[in-house]
């Protein structure tokens, strides 16, 4: 498969925002901006999907994008009610004081 | 050549009287008490100018979380607006299915009581 | 595509309609009336036992639905079949153990019928597209599930720590899905299982496999992606993380064995290594760490590693005996784990509390039933005859000596030993150990319920044993 300039640009840029989304994952302590950082990752594939879909000519990769669009849609969902359930028990969204469960 | 564009015309000038008139109707009809409450800018009921950082309601993440949800099965709906014709009365009985489920979750929500402000 | 094929595709996933119909019927009643929990309770069961009936009598069958996305019958059956039965199960078990925990919720079990949902469709899919919704229906049902206790601390932590890392390996699952896309040029995984060969010297392709392992890996709790499990297991209710360990792993596995299906394993050498190293890695982690634990809960969790690498043996082995391995592996595994999670909900206390090694001592002299089934359960754990889950050890290593994999046998074994004495030193504890006189003699309510549940499976388990023929005759033609 002969994969043209644009590919690559786009291709790239997906993956640099992978990446941010990761480090941002990895790095960050409020629940929050974490999960910001996931949906960055989940659209960052978006940009992908939707990239290799024109290039294949093949809708399946559009469709993707839709599905994996309304998944984001109900995981924020459900994202946001543990997170509201939790701030209701313990007044805190920080990733280091969520710590009873270890070893 | 050029009369075919006769009616785009009449469009345009139709759609820029119409809103010019909607624009300033208000202006030219209505009555005119001015306070400083009313003369304050509106956002949605809120106060325009203060301290970004504060805590909001946890009622709006009930509405952001219920709009999320809702808000984009609209997605589904445009290929299917695409392909209406083709898809024929197969695709109106698929979103149709569809549809259903996304009603007994609202029948869910609504009767939980989550759409309810106090 | 018109009405009729509609309908025919429609009933051709029956259990999958099924399920998907009773959970939403559960969903309505419990919006529309008060006091809704017995009803609902009842309502699932029937629905599952249907839909249990429903998979076997499509067993025998074998086609594709909806466009070749679906698959139907055989493989996707057999899998809906321990769905549903482990589904069944937990409902049984849930029923008195929800009413203790003060979560009775109509909810709960439109829950988990939704999570099952997903898992069917997981073990169903025959596109990258129904995977990923499957995956992410049964993802998005056990992140609600682990954190149904909201008043309790453990669980709203459980929850939030399976959410954000479930949702970071679905980011990675959803990139090796594009990266697969964007190489093979199809989302319909038996053409690129196909393909494999051609595409294994493609960058982009080995790239996208890495990271649908990893996103599996996340989701089948293998080594190094096992950090959530022994948190979430723990904070999570009982009865569900008895079902997550059994009926997300089963799923989890299903779609392992699908997209790297023995094909594409064999035909790609860099995804087997890595697959070897994660099992190697799961096996020893796992079982090592289990020996620390002082909570019986706890341990299952780091067992439920150790285990998804004994069952990753039969993957790596890519040949008929180890996949039918993993699959009767997952159904002995089911069996035996819903059970031993199910005792421990049975005499948890409302405060989760009661479920450390020590609570357990002497266990056979005031509740002697429950302390021989959990021993019938720790023997199959670690795969002692007749029980089943020796079978699905024996099967998975025999297909890996068979693949040249012998190194990989061996140290399955030798984990299997060091894991008999943690299953068994719970057996000594409660039969051979006297309760302390100060210890809090918990009253825990019996259930008929339940307990039929515990007998159900530990009988599942003696008969899969004796004859493990039932079960393989079923998925002998699948490989």
């Amino acid at each position: 498969m002969t994969i043209s300039l644009d590919l690559h640009m786009y291709l790239g840029l997906s993956a640099m925002l992978f990446c941010i989304g990761v480090a941002g994952v990895l790095t960050r302590r409020n629940v929050i901006v974490v999960f910001m950082c996931i949906e960055l990752m989940l659209n960052s594939v978006n940009l992908s999907l939707a990239a290799f879909s024109s290039q294949l000519g093949d809708p399946t990769g559009q469709v993707l994008v839709f599905l994996v669009m309304a998944v984001a849609a109900a995981e924020a969902a459900v994202g946001l009610a543990i997170v509201i359930a939790l701030f209701r028990n313990k007044q805190t969204v920080n990733i280091n004081d969520i710590n009873i469960l270890k070893w | 050549m050029i009369d075919q564009y006769v009616p785009i015309g009449i469009m345009m000038v139709v759609a820029i009287v119409f809103g010019i008139v909607l624009a300033n109707i208000n202006k030219w009809i209505g009555p005119k008490r001015p306070s400083d409450e009313k003369l304050s800018t509106y956002e949605s009921g809120m106060e325009p100018v203060k301290t970004a950082r504060e805590r909001f309601s946890i009622k709006f993440y009930m509405v952001a979380m219920l709009f999320i949800v809702f808000d984009i099965e609209i997605v589904f709906m445009y290929p299917w607006a695409v392909k209406f014709k083709e898809l024929g009365l197969f695709g109106f009985v698929e979103m149709t299915v569809f549809i259903l489920i996304l009603v007994v979750g609202f029948v869910y929500v609504w009767r939980k009581g989550a759409l309810k402000w106090d | 595509m018109d009405l009729s094929l509609l309908l025919h595709d429609t009933l051709a996933i029956g259990p999958i309609s099924l399920i998907t119909l009773v959970g939403l019927v559960v969903l309505t009643i419990e919006a529309l009336h008060n006091k809704t929990e017995n009803i609902n309770c009842w309502i699932s069961l029937v629905g599952l036992a249907a839909a249990l009936v429903l998979s076997l009598v499509q067993l025998p069958t074998t086609g594709t639905a909806f466009s070749d996305m679906i698959a139907t019958g055989g493989y996707a059956s057999f899998f809906s079949a321990v769905f549903a039965a482990a589904g069944l199960l937990t409902v049984m078990l849930s029923k008195s153990y929800i009413k203790k925990q003060s979560i009775e919720h109509g909810e709960y079990y439109a829950i988990l019928l939704f999570a099952i949902v997903g898992m069917m469709l997981m073990a169903a899919a025959t596109d990258l597209v129904t995977l990923f919704l499957g995956l992410e229906l049964m993802s998005l049902s056990f992140y609600i599930l682990a954190g149904f206790v909201r008043r309790r601390n453990e669980s709203n932590e459980a929850a939030l720590k399976y959410f954000l890392l479930g949702a970071f390996a679905t980011g990675f699952l959803l990139y090796g899905i594009a990266l697969l896309y964007g190489s093979a040029g199809t989302t319909h995984i038996p053409s690129i299982v196909g393909k494999a060969g051609m595409l294994a010297s493609s960058t982009m392709f080995l790239i996208g496999c890495g990271l649908l392992l990893i996103g599996f890996a996340f989701k089948i709790a293998a080594v190094p992606f096992h950090m959530w499990v022994p948190d979430v297991y723990e904070g999570s209710p009982t009865t569900v993380s008895g079902f997550m360990s059994t009926g997300g792993k089963a799923a989890a596995f299903a779609a392992v064995l699908v997209v790297f299906a023995p094909a594409l394993v064999r035909g790609v050498e860099p995804v087997r290594d890595v697959l070897a190293v994660i099992a190697a890695l799961s096996m020893i982690v796992g079982n090592v760490i289990a020996i620390a634990q002082t909570s019986i809960k706890r341990m299952l969790a780091y067992s439920s590693i150790a285990h998804a690498g004994y069952i990753l043996v039969g993957v790596i082995a890519a040949n008929s005996y180890g996949a039918q391995g993993v699959l009767f592996y997952l159904v002995a595994y089911t069996m035996m784990n819903v059970g031993a999670f199910g005792i421990l909900s049975y005499l948890e206390s409302e405060d989760g509390k009661n479920v450390s090694f020590d609570d357990y001592r002497g266990l056979s002299a005031s509740r002697p039933t429950l302390a021989l089934l959990m021993g019938i359960f720790m023997f199959s754990l670690t795969g002692i005859p007749p029980f089943a889950g020796f079978f699905g050890k024996y099967y998975v290593f025999a297909g890996a000596v068979q693949a040249g994999y012998t190194w990989l046998a061996i140290l399955g074994v030798l984990m299997s030993v060091i894991s008999a004495y943690y299953y068994l030193r719970l057996v000594v504890l409660m039969y051979f150990s006297e309760r302390e006189q100060d210890a809090p003699v918990i009253a825990v309510p019996t259930s008929g319920l339940g307990m039929a549940a515990l007998v159900l499976s530990a009988i599942a388990l003696l008969g899969f044993g004796i004859y493990p023929s039932v079960v393989l005759n079923f998925i002998s033609h699948f490989f």
